[in-house]
């Protein structure tokens, strides 16, 4: 058992066969070990993978504390609802939609990123925490004089995605077997979210993601290095923001319903912890954070089963406590892995180099002395 | 004409006057040195040449084309790159990874080539990749390409730093302070490093206190006091300036 690991990591197409076959049968293995809830608690991790891989491009990669980052899900959700959707009769296919939903959430990405080029840290937080606030409180009042976002109710009835005739939003019978729509859009996110890994793993390890590095290392020196960083900030900014924006879509597709309600604050927080607990600029440990967080407070609804079947009754009530776990967790987690899950190839090697410092630093010293 | 010229140039902090009409030119292919007591203005200076500080009134031109108040990196473009006194490398980033960024305003790739791998996007990062490991070499860092800046030794640290500004193919490079806090053995390959890189076409612009390492190595010289240039020449003659000695020793005796 030991050495299994050990073979798959010297046998990487064999590791990924696995894990290929693994993802495509898992919402089946889930669907009938753990219910058909626990299938669309999947669909969201995937959701929430995507958004964390997003905002990982601003705050990770470019060092851009960003607290507002859900407004630009909203703008994708929202851009959804208006084209595809009984609001306004508009009817539009999805393969249109989306990549409109993610250029909008781009352009509001560099829209934003313009007036806070100049603050940093903790500013820049604020400012984007009240840019978040901001759509939030537009789709929450936009009803009057013209009624555009429905207000608090929210905009219902969005077109599920169809391709080519084949509706996700309905149950299939294929091969015998039959799929209901959770596990449909189960294989559209899984779709996604591979894209989004591929197109973030490829900007790290590139000129653009150099640049982003260097202006979260030093903005000064990165300046003074010949970089851009108006446009590198912008470009990082708008980056994240398309990707907040195509899940948003996904998101408003999926649900068929959305409000000003599912895009507050605590989403924006939620997806920062997912990125800080899993592993900041790592996309392995942003994956990892991004499903614990999903699905972590999921698992936590049972605290009343368990506690009904230790003590005999519910002590506490589960919703209390589950958000109470959830917070010790994190604290716990920030204490004793400051780092993340899986810390980022640069904090690994921090860790690892310390031998070779300490004998360079021997070096230099017998320099020194001689 | 001058590689590089600077007209008057004031630089005012609200009330503090940090430089005041000064004004120097350096010809193309020589080692120019500024030096001046501590708060002379020189680090002042380099901010305003290198874009990082506005200039209060002058002008600054490299080639003739006026660069004071423009944005540092349309300097860098120009051919024009410094490095810090107080050390300021990307420290998580390899050494290799630092040069790297250097190149950055001489190449072009944007987020579809990065996305994409296209024929040409990958030959600009492999081109990318052999001029950095060049430069490592020609600084001499041979080899340390995949420690982490900020775990170098401080020498080997400085060398880095003209490193990364070399990749930007400068014709004129500043440095500012390049010896400080080295020993003497250190300073000595660093004044060899300067003229290696006089020798292959960059002129220099140092800012340094070492007094002996400046005389071996700058061809003009040019002091500050209090934000003023009191002196300019070869350094023979600058050495025996009364105005200098006064500024660096406190009053000649009388």
């Amino acid at each position: 058992m030991r050495n299994g690991p050990e073979w798959l990591r010297r046998h990487p197409g064999f590791a990924y066969g696995l894990l290929a076959a693994l993802l495509a049968v898992l919402p089946f293995i889930v669907g009938a070990g753990l219910g058909k809830g626990w299938v669309r608690v999947l669909d969201f991790a995937l959701l929430y993978t995507m958004l964390a891989l997003g905002l990982n491009i601003v705050v990770g990669y470019a060092g851009l504390l960003d607290l507002g980052y859900i407004a630009f899900y909203a703008l994708g959700a929202y851009l959804f609802a208006w084209l595809s959707s009984p609001q306004f009769g508009l009817h539009l296919p999805f393969w249109l939609v989306l990549p409109l939903g993610a250029m909008l959430a781009g352009s509001f990405g560099a829209l934003l990123g313009a007036p806070t080029l100049r603050l940093r840290g903790d500013y820049l937080a604020i400012v984007t925490l009240g840019f978040g606030e901001i759509i939030r409180i537009f789709m929450n009042n936009l009803d009057q004089p013209v009624n555009i976002t429905n207000g608090p109710q929210g905009i219902n009835l969005i077109d599920p995605i169809s391709i080519g005739g084949f509706s996700l939003g309905t149950p299939h019978t294929l091969l015998g077997v039959h799929v209901f729509p959770p596990t449909l859009y189960y294989y559209l996110f899984l779709a996604f979210t591979l894209f989004t890994i591929f197109v973030a793993m490829r900007l790290q390890d590139s000129r653009i993601g150099r640049a982003w590095a260097a202006i979260r290392e030093d903005e000064i020196a990165a300046a003074a290095m010949g970089i851009n960083t108006r446009n590198v900030k912008l470009l990082a900014f708008a980056m994240g923001a398309t990707f907040g924006g195509l899940a948003g879509g996904l998101f408003a597709a999926f649900q068929g319903f959305i409000s000003p309600e599912s895009f507050n604050l605590m989403e924006s927080v939620m997806i920062l912890c997912m990125i800080v607990l899993g592993g900041m600029g790592n996309i392995p440990g942003v994956i990892l954070g991004a499903v614990l967080l999903t699905v972590l407070p999921e698992a936590l609804r049972y605290l009343g089963d368990w506690q009904r079947a230790a003590l005999g009754h519910v002590v506490v009530d589960p919703n209390d406590l589950r958000m109470l776990v959830f917070g010790l967790a994190m604290v716990a987690m920030m204490l004793f892995r400051p780092a993340g899950f899986l810390p980022s190839r640069q904090r690994r090697r921090e860790f690892r180099a310390e031998d070779g410092v300490a004998e360079q630093e021997q070096a230099s010293l017998y320099d020194a002395q001689a | 004409m001058a590689l590089l010229s600077v007209e008057n140039v004031a630089k005012r902090f609200g009330g503090l006057s940090a430089l005041e009409a000064v004004s120097l030119s350096v010809n193309a292919g020589e080692v120019y040195g500024l030096i001046g007591p501590n708060g002379a203005g020189k680090t002042t200076l380099f901010n305003c040449m290198t874009g990082l500080y506005t200039v209060s009134d002058g002008a600054i031109r490299l080639d003739g084309v006026p660069i004071q108040n423009r944005k540092p990196h349309v300097i860098v473009g120009r051919g024009f790159a410094r490095t810090f006194q107080n050390i300021r490398q990307f420290a998580n980033m390899t050494a290799l990874e630092n040069v790297m960024v250097g190149r950055h305003v001489r190449t072009r790739t944007g987020v579809l080539g990065a996305v994409l791998r296209d024929r040409r996007s990958r030959a600009e990062e492999q081109v990318i990749r052999d001029r950095s490991r060049e430069l490592m070499e020609f600084v001499g860092l041979k080899n340390r390409g995949r420690t982490l800046a900020g775990h170098l030794a401080y020498g080997d640290q400085r060398r880095l730093e003209i490193a990364r500004a070399l990749a930007t193919d400068p014709k004129l490079l500043a440095l500012d302070e390049p010896v400080a806090g080295m020993n003497p053995n250190e300073r000595r390959e660093m004044g060899e490093l300067f003229l290696k890189l006089r020798a292959s076409g960059i002129t220099l612009l140092l800012i340094e206190h070492d007094v002996k390492l400046v005389m071996g190595v700058c061809d003009r010289v040019a002091v500050l006091d209090y934000g003023k240039k009191i002196a300019e020449g070869v350094p023979d003659e600058v050495r025996r300036d009364p105005a200098v000695i006064e500024a660096y020793l406190g009053g000649a005796p009388s």
